[in-house]
């Protein structure tokens, strides 16, 4: 929304604004090439396995155009990149563009309902701990929440599967149906996962609220708005609320591409074959232009999620329009 | 060494705590997988080098292509080969001509009829390969292969080699195909459906093979990349069996389960560059041979379970199998010690073991060798390394001090395990060199009468025991997991799954 707070197209914020994200892809990029071919290992060897004799490696080698140099390399991957082609798959003989797109709608999933979730259970429950401060039930949901807090997604995810899937039988651990056979299956296996990853950030979200929410109701237009009669609930949501929006997109943020990152680890949990799964497989095979393209994909998610926190925080409070 | 898995801590109190969740409640689901007759099968990998059987050389990727494809002939549970795609064969006096008659009507899964240009096209491409290395290593020695008429097709070899026939299970696949990688069409008993990478590879049954019909309809191979997880989905319902379980997760199964118990048909052992100082002492490497008690590892890696072993050979090759030489570096310490103090290092020396931190029972070998090689004054350092850093450096590279790897036969040939011993093999990556073996090994390479090669073979063995090329230790068990409504799972000496003898019995 390339728009100043007079209307004016911001066109060349906007430009700039593209341009440093072009050129953190391109760097990124340069770094993830540079760390794989320090990494060592190689992706025919990978495939050979224990048939890898010189001759054959030296033979499969030429015949997928690795015997260059790695600056050659880097500069074939870039210029079908530009041009939109990511390049074939070494271990799957598939193209890459085809390999991510199956796999993004399901990491997007699984980030889009923690996000959801952190959203459902912070506000209200910030809210009402922030309104019935020291009250004895707050105490105790506070505790809770710093117990939640500290526990980390993995061993959240653990847990659950453990309650859910072997003593509930609720879920089937492992029991991934794919959005392609079935969505609200494939929406039902993705619901604790998604809850694994949700629960810290949310409990963080929680106290964040909290004590920003206290902070406003004890300025000082808490207490005009009182003094001119307004009703608690509208000095809450009316005014003190409004002005804690801030603190929490920006803490939301950072928590959805911690989220995109995150789910990486949750999905090995859950044996979930998302995007994670593959980056993890392609790099131990080092099959790179996959790895390339999936990291590409992760830093521009979080790039564009970056952009649009920037741009709602122009419309929660136009002093810091940025564009 | 510590390794930081957490994840491993905590499935292990989940897995603990298994056993008192309460079961049952399962009824319902299995009561419809007997109508669907699906199996899931859980894989620990993907296929990531081909779905190409010509250009498959995963021993991951074969097990799932067996199932697919088929060659001339097959190999059956017993070890033999049998007549598949061909009828029936036979060779010339001179060692040098096979001569097969193809099945009447075998059709691939496209429908098509196998023809004589199918199968000639298939031996090719075999032989050929892009850049002068042939695709199959053993068809360097195919000289030609033609049809003589409809229905029979003759192979000429450069030199007589008897183990030409285990070379020609190799697939046969349509000569109309283009991309066999993927759309990979064969004739055996199940046709490839989909994949999903690092998700799943579907297979369904082929209706027109043309031997015995597989009994289950669908074959869904599961991957399941995180080892932790395995327990879990096959007590989940998510899997309905697994093979290569260890021994504490085939422990850790409820009553759900049939624990079939196999050999992993393998030659494990420390591996050490005979290149490197002091391994390129013999006396070292029998010390070393002495100092390591094969029992206790045994029972410390799989509850006693496993096949001591002296030289790179496996019980499942009965014919070549020497089952003595595993008593000629019987445990005895005192030995070990006077044989490294004759070489020179009374005081113990230091080496590192690189192994791949993928394989459970190498990382738990290695941590027990390094408390009985401290008992010989000997120190060792455990080096981690993933699967593909061990291929490149240890394997590909050759830098290494020690190893602990299982070498498995690609065919069923004593040549396959014997080769990495071979001075001129691209894959000796122990760099052994002795003439005596190689002299053992080319002639029985070159031996028609199968008596005196098997002797030759027989012999390459005692060599390598004798000379210690590397500490052999044992043939690993595999325990496979099959949930009990499912029966008829077959051990194979190759690393298969037959998948078209198992079938579905109703408990009700």
């Amino acid at each position: 929304m390339p728009f100043d707070q007079w209307g004016r197209v911001g066109i060349w914020r906007f430009l700039k604004k593209l341009v440093t994200m072009l050129l953190t892809l391109l760097i990124v990029s340069l770094l993830v090439f540079g760390a794989f071919h320090m990494l060592g290992g190689d992706p025919v060897t990978a495939m050979l396995g224990m048939e890898a004799t010189p001759e054959r490696v030296a033979a499969i080698r030429a015949e997928m155009g690795l015997d260059a140099p790695a600056g050659v390399l880097y500069l074939n991957w870039l210029r079908g990149f530009v041009s939109g082609d990511m390049g074939t798959s070494y271990s799957y003989d598939i193209p890459v563009a085809t390999m991510i797109a199956d796999k993004i709608p399901i990491t997007l999933t699984l980030s889009l309902l923690a996000i959801v979730m952190v959203v459902i259970l912070a506000i209200p429950l910030g809210i009402f701990t922030a309104k019935n401060e020291n009250r004895p039930l707050e105490r105790i949901i506070m505790v809770i929440n710093q117990i939640f807090m500290a526990i980390p997604p993995f061993l959240a995810g653990i847990l659950l599967t453990l309650v859910f899937g072997l003593t509930l039988r609720l879920f089937t651990p492992g029991g991934f149906v794919s959005y392609k056979e079935n969505v609200r299956q494939f929406i039902t296996f993705l619901f604790l996962p998604a809850f694994a990853i949700a629960l810290p950030r949310a409990a963080m979200a929680v106290k964040l609220l909290r004590s920003s929410l206290i902070a406003e109701l004890k300025s000082d237009y808490v207490r005009t708005a009182y003094s001119k009669g307004c009703s608690v609930n509208r000095v809450l949501y009316r005014h003190a609320l409004r002005n804690t929006m801030l603190p929490l997109v920006t803490f939301l943020g950072m928590a959805m591409t911690d989220m995109i990152a995150g789910s990486i680890i949750i999905e090995q949990v859950f044996g979930i074959p998302g995007l994670g799964r593959i980056l993890l497989s392609s790099i131990a095979n080092r099959d790179y232009p996959v790895v390339m393209a999936i990291i590409i994909c992760i830093v521009f998610m979080v790039l564009i999620v970056n952009l649009v926190i920037d741009i709602v925080y122009g419309m929660i409070d136009p002093r810091v329009k940025v564009y | 060494m510590k390794r930081k898995v957490p994840l491993r801590f905590f499935s292990v109190m989940v897995i603990c705590s298994l056993t008192i969740a309460p079961g049952g409640c399962l009824g319902d689901k299995q009561g419809d997988e007997v109508l669907s007759s699906v199996i899931t099968v859980g894989i620990p990998q993907d296929i990531e080098d081909s779905l190409d059987p010509h250009r498959a050389v995963a021993a991951g990727t074969e097990e799932v292509l067996f199932n697919i494809f088929e060659g001339l002939v097959k190999p059956t549970s017993d070890g033999n080969l049998i007549p598949a795609i061909a009828s029936e064969f036979h060779l010339a006096e001179n060692g040098l001509v096979y001569t097969f008659t193809l099945r009447e009507g075998v059709k691939f899964h496209d429908g098509s009829i196998v023809t004589v240009m199918d199968v000639v096209y298939s031996l090719k491409r075999c032989a050929a390969g892009e850049h002068g290395v042939p695709l199959v290593a053993a068809f360097v020695n195919l000289r030609d292969v033609f049809s003589l008429d409809e229905h029979t097709i003759e192979v000429h070899l450069h030199e007589p080699d008897n183990d030409f026939l285990a070379a020609l299970t190799v697939a046969i696949i349509p000569a109309a195909n283009d991309s066999p990688a993927r759309n990979p069409i064969g004739t055996g008993p199940y046709a490839y459906v989909s994949r999903s990478p690092q998700e799943n590879i579907i297979l369904e049954r082929f209706d027109d093979y043309w031997g015995e019909a597989a009994h289950i309809e669908k074959v869904v191979f599961k991957i399941i990349a995180n080892t932790d997880m395995i327990v879990m989905e096959l007590e989940g319902g998510s899997i309905d069996m697994f093979a290569r379980l260890t021994s504490s997760q085939a422990a850790e199964l409820s009553s759900q389960f049939d624990i079939l118990e196999g050999t992993m048909n393998l030659v494990q052992g420390l591996f050490l560059n005979n290149a490197v100082p002091p391994f390129d002492n013999e006396l070292v490497r029998q010390a070393l041979s002495y100092a390591t008690d094969v029992e206790m590892i045994m029972l410390m890696v799989s509850d006693g379970k496993g096949t001591p072993i002296g030289s790179s050979m496996f019980p499942a090759f009965g014919k070549y199998f020497l089952e003595e030489l595993a008593e000629v570096y019987s445990y005895d310490l005192e030995k070990a010690k006077e044989l490294l103090a004759s070489a020179g290092f009374a005081d113990g020396f230091s080496f590192t073991i690189t192994v791949p931190a993928n394989y459970l029972q190498h990382v738990d070998t290695a941590q027990i060798l390094v408390e009985q090689y401290r008992a010989l004054g000997v120190s060792v350092r455990i080096e981690l390394v993933e699967w593909d850093s061990w291929l490149s450096d240890v394997f590909a590279g050759r830098n290494f001090e020690a190893t602990i790897i299982g070498l498995t036969a690609s065919t069923l040939t004593a040549r396959a395990i014997l080769d990495f011993f071979y001075s001129e093999s691209g894959r000796n990556f122990t760099n052994y060199h002795n003439h005596d073996f190689d002299m053992m090994f080319l002639r029985a390479l070159a031996s028609t009468d199968d008596e005196a090669r098997t002797e030759y073979f027989k012999e390459c063995q005692r060599i390598l025991t004798a000379t210690a090329a590397s500490v052999f230790i044992q043939d690993l068990p595999e325990f496979v997991a099959l949930r009990k409504n499912f029966r008829g799972y077959e051990f194979y000496p190759l690393y298969v799954q037959d998948l078209s003898r198992i079938y579905l019995v109703d408990e009700r």
